[in-house]
């Protein structure tokens, strides 16, 4: 008998002396909690996600669409980054006020070279208020997954509202399973040592999370 | 199960020993206490807990109920998303896979993301004796791996160590593995979580092959999901080109929607945060992002030995919090080495006992490591009756009587007159006599009533005299059971 035949033998031997139950699953997990918490306006929701976002020590900008290519050039400008990761459906308009070196994101660079780029700049999947996170897909416009983990600077833009949702059960209704998802909810963090929290330990150290639209 | 941890004394002797050690003391305390109150703020900050907590223990129990169906169904479907299901039914068979799959790939070495189900089998010696070096990449199991030393908590591993002797032991060691510590390296943790990057990112850039866990997989999807701080996880599950993930079944839930419930309570009971910085999702592969090729080990090990006693499954609901640890008096004393197993504080003494049977003196003894004051049952995000399974676990080792293992039913032996029976009943005092246990001794009588159907015979009769006992006792409990020596004097 193979392992697999072993195992599930074994499940359905343990389960046998319990009583029969075919109660569906949707009948079985009673869904009494709440689909999101509080009662916000649009408004609000992006005024929650900003404050958690920076709770969890990102730096939060705001501006509407027009606004976007110079926060982005000033935000480039102002680390010294010298070059920048672009997925392959990010807009373009969004770089057109920097020259910063553009490095495509194409499955054949490794990641050493990844490694050797400053800065990233992608769009999201959707953002979620109540716990400051955003959430990439692997979309056009957000590139493969090491692309916002590698380089040491992330710039992530959120097209308020609609990208905005109040809560995780909201958030995870918007997306697609299939696809790889990353949730960052604040740049990467440690309290491994005597629970002292520091920033920054593999991924991106700096995240900035750029609120474009208005609400 | 080869995760025992070799030589390990018995629960009351490691825990005389581990309150002797200050430093592990000091650091235990801060730790727990620090982290204890930052969960509860974040538990307060959502109206709807109960429900979230319920609706978790309900999602749980059903697919422990229909764990065949849900393991066939999760299998169908990270097949069709394009990754190889692997069966394991014992820590040998996992290790021999992993082994194999890794050996296939002509690759010497793996990165791995802290993953308790591979800490349970002894991975990363399995592949040592094959040749193949595994580094280990949370920050604290680097710790722990530099120091040769063995994990002390679920959360944060390296919990007894203070950032002095974490210094020492990377700027003596990192040198060993790879990259050396930056000279003249304090012992700021800032700065040493900066070494730690540096000294892992060449391993990361280089790495062919990932190795993790899982915190959920998701039955109707093929989905699995890792929860995470640091980025190390992402780097393991991204960068390498052949990912291997070791699971245990009952990390299963049916769908995708079942998340909503976890991602909500597990951050906020483990790192006491609204959400942790990364969760990773994948399903299968994908083409162009990602590892090429992906294998899922699913794991019994005592699982489904667990799943057999109708009492003792509810352990098989955890999701590896840690929150238990963080209240529980005992714990904070004795420390984590204590419990002899990867798995240690509250949730290690009802799981070790029944992944591994209650043969050995430690785990025999690992019921009896408890005051049984309930704090763990509050704050578990799924409402694991501890104490309700340690009383049930004692009453095995006491009376012996049906049990299974490795898939059979056995009888087992009371411990009476054996071994076993000094060791639990030295763990049962030492948890009892212990300044810990007085805080809660006060809630001790009301709660184990409720726990006691019956009389317990050797070291059961400790808990089960306390039934006797006025609702709450003229003498502070300490003073009754310095007297009685909880109740062994009656017997
Ligand atoms: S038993 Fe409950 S509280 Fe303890 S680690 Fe598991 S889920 Fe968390």
């Amino acid at each position: 008998m193979n392992s697999r035949d072993v195992i599930l033998g074994r499940v359905r031997r343990a389960l046998a002396e319990t009583g029969h139950d075919d109660t569906p699953y949707d009948q079985a997990v009673e869904r009494s909690y709440l689909r999101e918490h509080g009662e916000r306006g649009v408004a609000e929701t992006v005024e929650l996600l900003a404050e958690n976002l920076a709770d969890y020590r990102a730096l939060v900008h705001r501006c509407d669409a027009d606004g976007l290519p110079g926060v982005i050039a000033g935000l480039l400008a102002e680390r010294g980054s010298a070059s920048v990761v672009v997925p392959p459906g990010l807009d373009e308009s969004w770089l057109a006020d920097t020259d910063v070196t553009r490095v495509a994101d194409r499955a054949e660079t490794t990641p050493h070279e990844l490694d050797r780029v400053d800065s990233v700049v992608t769009a999201c999947a959707v953002a979620i208020a109540e716990t400051g996170t955003i959430v990439l897909d692997g979309g056009p416009d957000q590139g493969r997954r090491r692309i916002t983990l590698v380089p040491d600077h992330h710039i992530c833009v959120v097209r308020v509202p609609d990208q905005v949702v109040s809560s995780v059960p909201q958030g995870l209704a918007r997306l697609a399973p299939e696809r790889p998802l990353t949730w960052i909810s604040g740049p990467s963090a440690t309290s491994d040592i005597e629970l002292d929290r520091v920033e920054g330990v593999h991924g991106p150290r700096t995240l900035e999370v750029i609120l474009v639209g208005t609400v | 199960m080869s995760g025992t941890f070799v030589g390990m004394p018995a629960f009351p002797k490691a825990a005389h020993e581990a309150v002797h050690d200050a430093t592990l003391r000091g650091n235990l305390r801060h730790a727990t206490h620090t982290i204890r109150s930052k969960r509860a703020k974040a538990v307060a900050e959502v109206s709807d807990w109960a429900a979230l907590r319920e609706a978790g223990k309900r999602i749980k129990d059903h697919t422990l109920r229909h764990l065949d169906r849900y393991l066939v169904q999760l299998e169908e479907s990270v097949t069709a998303a394009g990754g190889t299901v692997h069966w394991a039914a014992d820590a040998d068979e996992a290790n021999r896979i992993v082994a194999g799959l890794v050996l296939a790939t002509g690759e010497s070495e793996v990165v791995k993301v802290k993953s308790m189900a591979t800490q349970e089998i002894g991975l990363n010696e399995a592949l040592e004796a094959e040749g193949i070096r595994a580094y280990e990449t949370d920050l604290a199991e680097l710790i722990v791996q530099l120091g040769k030393d063995r994990p002390s908590h679920i959360l944060v591993p390296a919990i007894h160590r203070n950032r002095g002797e974490i210094r020492d032991i990377f700027a003596r060691e990192m040198s060993e593995w790879g990259r050396p510590a930056p000279d003249g390296l304090t012992d700021t943790p800032a700065e040493l979580a900066e070494a730690a990057r540096l000294h892992l990112r060449e391993k990361f850039l280089r790495a062919k092959v990932g190795i993790s866990g899982a915190n959920f997989m998701v039955a109707e999807t093929g989905t699995l999901v890792v929860v995470e701080s640091e980025g190390n996880g992402r780097m393991c599950l991204t960068l390498p080109e052949t990912l291997i993930s070791v699971v245990g079944i009952e990390k299963i839930v049916p769908t995708w929607q079942d998340l909503e419930v976890f991602l909500q309570t597990l951050p906020r009971s483990s790192t006491a945060e609204r959400m942790n910085p990364y969760t990773s999702t994948w399903t299968g592969t994908t083409d162009e992002d990602g590892p090429r090729a992906f294998h899922l080990v699913l794991l019994d090990n005592g699982r489904t030995d667990t799943l057999a006693d109708e009492v003792g499954r509810q352990a098989l609901r955890c999701i590896r919090c840690s929150a238990c640890l963080n209240v529980c008096p005992v714990y904070e004393r004795a420390g984590g080495h204590a419990y002899g197993s990867v798995y240690p504080g509250p949730i290690g003494a009802i799981l070790s006992p029944q992944l591994r049977g209650t043969a050995s003196e430690i785990d025999a003894s690992l019921p009896y490591a408890s005051s049984l004051c309930g704090a763990c049952y509050e704050v578990c995000p799924v409402a694991i009756d501890i104490p309700e399974v340690l009383v049930h676990l004692r009453e095995r080792v006491a009376q012996g009587g049906p049990a299974t293992r490795e898939g059979n039913k056995v009888v087992l032996k009371p411990a009476k007159g054996h071994a076993a029976e000094r060791a639990a009943m030295r763990a049962a005092r030492w948890a009892f006599s212990h300044p810990g246990a007085l805080r809660t001794g006060q809630r001790l009588a009301g709660r184990t009533r409720r726990f006691h159907p019956r009389t317990l015979p050797g070291p059961g009769r400790a808990w089960s005299a306390s039934r006797d006992l006025p609702p709450v006792p003229a003498e502070p409990f300490r003073d009754w059971w310095q007297r009685t020596r909880g109740g062994k004097d009656a017997k």
